[in-house]
């Protein structure tokens, strides 16, 4: 069943698997984050209650939903590592997560543009907000831990190890506002009733997710290319790929 | 699967749970003191049988009873009352309020006790729910007509 993956283990099938995808994944996040953008923040009708600053959740929901989301993606391919000992997935970890510290540092702070209009403050330690920070920090950290030593073979069983402990954090930052009293109201779309939003609403910012997911899966793929040439720099088919260059 | 990726794999889980749990007993006992507000039931009746004493600092979330916003003429005063199920906590507060703030919105006011159902607050924030919608769609399913903060009659 997994037969067809196994190629990919080797660093240069991976390398050249992530040269033909990027092109895919980089169209596809134009498209969509423009046609998602322009419908959202011009088309789109304005909320009964916060008018057009509600607007800014085309851009605040898709990275915060992501951010998990590529949280949960670091963390399969750090168990992939540390289980079945590959490092190609080590190195998937080491580049997912740049891309995903980006991702959560943009959702909290679209946040707080979001929260000073509308609840009256940038910041409250409410647990929603606490554990998306947490978030933040689990990701440096796995980037840390992982440039921190020199063999990176130790490196990135280290960083898996952290990436998967961290896991734990996820349902927390999903279900935070439903266990405590927060400032932050509770998920409008990924919940299993139907979605709180207006369909001319959720549309734009439904096209928003995808065009974000995509762009995350381009940068990640191009991260994860570096990352391979910078620790098979020895290896012949890297240098043959310098000398073409 | 091999005998050494299975026992990788346990030791990876097990891991995991046993940081889940240790997680879960931090959370279930820090649970009191992660809620970021009281609601004004928990302030009157007092919250798993500890009355918050007068004086005392506090976050209290409601909703605000429409028709109790009173305004002072000359100041930036205002006084309103909120309530979640049946209690209602008196709120003072001097300052400007989020655009958000209206009669049945809920609200979260950081302050001290004063009385036993009086807050002097020293912030107001806002709290909106999770639902979006069209003014024209929202006036048709809640009757709730959106009213620009200038042209709030309160």
């Amino acid at each position: 069943m997994w037969k067809w993956l196994h190629p990919y283990a080797k660093t240069e099938q991976t390398y050249f698997l992530c040269q033909r995808l990027f092109p895919w994944f980089a169209f596809l996040a134009v498209i969509a984050l423009l046609t998602g953008c322009v419908w959202g923040l011009a088309y789109a009708p304005a909320d009964y209650q916060q008018g057009d600053s509600a607007r800014i959740m085309y851009v605040h929901v898709p990275t915060a939903i992501l951010s998990m989301s590529t949280y949960a993606a670091m963390a399969i391919a750090a168990l992939i590592g540390l289980v079945w000992q590959i490092r190609t997935a080590d190195m998937a970890v080491a580049a997912i997560a740049p891309v995903g510290a980006v991702v959560t540092l943009l959702a909290l702070l679209t946040g707080a543009a979001w929260g000073k209009p509308m609840w009256g403050t940038w910041w409250v330690w409410d647990a929603r907000l606490t554990s998306e920070l947490i978030l933040l920090f689990m990701y440096l950290g796995v980037w840390a831990l992982y440039h921190a030593f020199d063999d990176k073979q130790t490196g990135g069983k280290a960083a898996g190890l952290m990436a998967i402990v961290g896991v734990v954090n996820l349902p927390i930052i999903h279900y935070s506002v439903e266990w405590w009293n927060t400032l932050h109201q509770g998920a409008s779309i990924t919940k299993f009733a139907k979605p709180s939003i207006a369909p001319e609403m959720l549309w734009p910012l439904l096209i928003n997710l995808f065009g974000l997911a995509m762009a995350i899966g381009a940068l990640a793929l191009l991260s994860l290319q570096n990352e391979i040439l910078r620790r098979e720099i020895k290896r012949p088919w890297v240098q043959k790929l310098g000398e073409q260059a | 699967m091999n005998p050494r990726r299975k026992s990788r794999l346990t030791g990876v889980l097990a891991i995991m749970l046993l940081v889940a749990g240790a997680i879960y007993m931090v959370l279930s006992a820090l649970s009191e003191n992660m809620d970021m507000f009281l609601t004004p039931s928990e302030v009157i009746q007092g919250k798993n049988g500890t009355v918050p004493k007068q004086g005392q600092r506090l976050k209290v979330g409601g909703m605000v009873i429409p028709g109790t916003v009173t305004r002072d003429e000359e100041s930036l005063k205002v006084a309103f009352s909120l309530t979640d199920t049946g209690p209602v906590v008196r709120v003072e507060y001097e300052g400007l309020l989020p655009d958000l703030f209206r009669e049945g919105q809920g609200i979260v006011v950081t302050g001290t006790l004063a009385a036993a159902d009086l807050v002097i607050a020293d912030e107001v924030l806002a709290k909106h729910d999770e639902e979006y919608m069209p003014p024209e769609l929202a006036e048709k399913m809640k009757g709730i007509k959106h009213v620009k903060p200038q042209d709030a009659t309160y």
